[in-house]
């Protein structure tokens, strides 16, 4: 592995790599040349041959979403940049945007033109203000050589291209809730199925990828999906961008290849823990996964199946690091509080469940604890997420998957980190 | 608004230009909704009753459904803010490197606690979930911008630069 290159983020450290003349300098935009000389169907193989899975958290495999499109229907199809960043401790996206925005761009015009779309959009979120105004920016470079627009690069296919804000609210990354956002409403995410990809935006034909999926998808035209393959594990290769934060030396994105050793990404890529520190626990993918605690992070390497086999997940590979001066229950308590903030209100488990969470760990850390605190969460984790096996595919209790994403990392921390939350109860109301 | 629901004043878009090319955009009407109500919100500062009525109208919806909007993005104020919002991350990445000491800071200069606008008008003190920019914790978002990584000393020269 230490023969890896970046691919993705090869030239984010070069002057204006921002500009389109830079980014074709670069060989950008051939893909897209290629692109247009193959047929749709083509195009949607290759993709499926790399096993490119999205890189939003999910993990599923982008040619086979393509494939689900309709081919006998004579709605318009839309194709969604989900550009909602918003997982905790993620921030790989807005990197992409601010630094190679064509690469992304590359990659929805590709990926439009493989479903026969003719409106895109991306819907970023509210908050990125600065990468709203560079992808504009980007967008009329964009149009003005003829790389948007009508008869895109002298073919007959035409494509448009529509940045939208999103104003603020977490739920809106989830592809359903996004649509709704889209269309105008409230971010509720949807029942599923239908799934997007027969009824989606405007009850049309849509498919929803991340940034970094998009990124990714101009490389595996040019270098096609076996060299993809060749990255990391077959099934679910390729380079991969890690965020890591929380408590190290060196924060910041990395890219690497799938399947890279988590205590490599933590003690070598990240310059390891401040002031000599222990490592006490990671989230291994954004904060809706379980936590590991240091005896696991240090056994695991960041491969979807392998972190699904750990009862965790790769999510969206933002990793937060947890030292031994962290206090468990209180990050926990952050970590709840956010899910409650940011529950759309619409299944009950979730919406209410996600309050009592915040109430009891609340109580908890001001002294007020009972014993029968710790299987009350455990209740009400199971009430709201149930005991999820993502193997299986099986969602439990809510309409999306919210419910799990705050149900998995609150039972870990307090299955993994029992004695923390038993030394914040009241020694008094300690019955042996 | 009136007791009848009708605002007093009408809203007007000083930059139609824009607003005609936000609805021209979209296959339908309604999903200029988000987009329009920021438009709005930067011209007036808040979102008023007057405002949900003519994003209404011009989407073709019901001020209800606007209104759903509004009360549903936190990015939307209904009410008028400071000059300044001074909105800190308070997510995990950012709390375990001093956010927290970020809200205490600004609370005990300004001697306004989390949702408060100072006396003045200038600051307004929130506090927000993750931003997605845990690799350079603690950040700070002052209106559109980001402030990454600041020391309590920077943060306090970064206000006090503020005219």
């Amino acid at each position: 592995m230490s023969d890896f290159e970046p691919v993705l983020t090869e030239h984010i450290h070069q002057k204006d790599c921002h500009t389109l003349s830079f980014y074709k300098s670069v060989g950008g935009y051939t893909a897209l040349e290629k692109v247009l000389k193959m047929n749709p169907a083509e195009v949607t193989e290759e993709v499926k041959d790399s096993n490119l899975r999205g890189r939003g958290g999910a993990g599923f495999p982008a040619g086979i979403k393509w494939g689900f499109i309709p081919k006998d229907t004579d709605k318009p199809k839309y194709l969604i940049n989900n550009a909602d960043e918003s997982e905790p401790g993620t921030f790989k996206d807005r990197l992409l945007m601010n630094k190679v925005p064509h690469q992304m761009l590359e990659g929805m015009i590709i990926a439009a033109y493989a479903i026969g779309c003719q409106t895109s959009f991306i819907y970023i979120r509210g908050e990125f203000y600065k990468e709203f105004k560079m992808l504009e920016m980007a967008v009329d470079e964009a149009y003005e050589s003829n790389l948007l627009g009508q008869n895109i690069l002298g073919s007959n296919y035409n494509l448009d291209v529509v940045i939208h804000r999103g104003a603020g609210a977490y739920i809106c990354g989830e592809e359903t809730g996004l649509i709704e956002s889209l269309e105008g409403k409230r971010g509720w995410p949807r029942i599923k199925p239908p799934f997007p990809a027969i009824e989606g935006y405007l009850q049309s034909p849509t498919i929803v990828n991340n940034v970094e999926t998009l990124s990714c998808i101009p490389h595996i035209i040019t270098r096609g999906a076996s060299w993809f393959k060749s990255i990391g594990p077959e099934k679910g290769p390729g380079p991969r961008l890690f965020c890591i934060s929380g408590r190290v030396n060196n924060p910041g994105v990395f890219e690497e290849p799938m399947g890279i050793a988590l205590k490599d990404l933590i003690f070598e890529r990240a310059g390891g823990i401040p002031d000599g520190k222990k490592l006490k626990a990671v989230f291994p993918g954004g904060s809706s996964s379980a936590i590991l605690t240091a005896e696991e992070a240090l056994d695991v390497n960041m491969d979807f199946d392998e972190l699904v086999e750990k009862k965790t997940m790769l999510g969206s590979a933002g990793v937060i690091v947890m030292d031994e001066t962290v206090d468990m229950v209180q990050a926990c308590l952050n970590i709840a509080r956010f899910y409650a903030h940011e529950s759309c209100g619409q299944c009950t488990p979730c919406r209410e469940g996600t309050a009592w969470l915040v109430k009891m760990l609340t109580r908890l850390v001001n002294g007020g604890g009972t014993p029968k605190d710790i299987d009350m969460i455990f209740e009400i984790t199971d009430n709201i997420g149930g005991l999820i096996d993502f193997s299986k595919g099986s969602f439990g209790k809510t309409i999306c998957p919210f419910g799990e994403a705050v149900a998995w990392p609150v039972r870990s921390f307090v299955e993994k980190f029992k004695d923390e939350f038993l030394a914040y109860l009241p020694k008094e109301k300690i019955v042996v | 608004m009136n007791s009848n629901g009708t605002p007093k004043k009408k809203f007007i878009f000083t930059d139609s230009g824009r607003m005609e090319k936000i609805l021209s955009q979209y296959p339908d009407k309604r999903s200029a909704t988000l987009p329009l109500l920021h438009l709005a919100q930067t011209q007036k500062g808040f979102i008023t009753g007057a405002i949900i009525n003519a994003v209404a109208q011009h989407t073709e919806t019901h001020p209800a459904e606007v209104m759903d909007c509004v009360s549903f993005y936190t990015m939307f104020f209904s009410r008028p803010q400071g000059t300044n919002k001074l909105q800190v991350c308070q997510t995990l990445s950012c709390s375990l490197n001093g956010a927290d000491d970020f809200v205490d800071h600004i609370t005990q200069k300004y001697g306004t606690k989390p949702g408060e606008t100072t006396s003045d008008g200038k600051f307004t003190l929130l506090k927000v979930e993750c931003l997605g920019s845990c690799g350079t914790a603690p950040v700070i978002q002052i209106n559109n911008d980001y402030h990454e990584g600041l020391s309590i000393n920077e943060l306090d020269k970064l206000l006090d630069s503020i005219p």
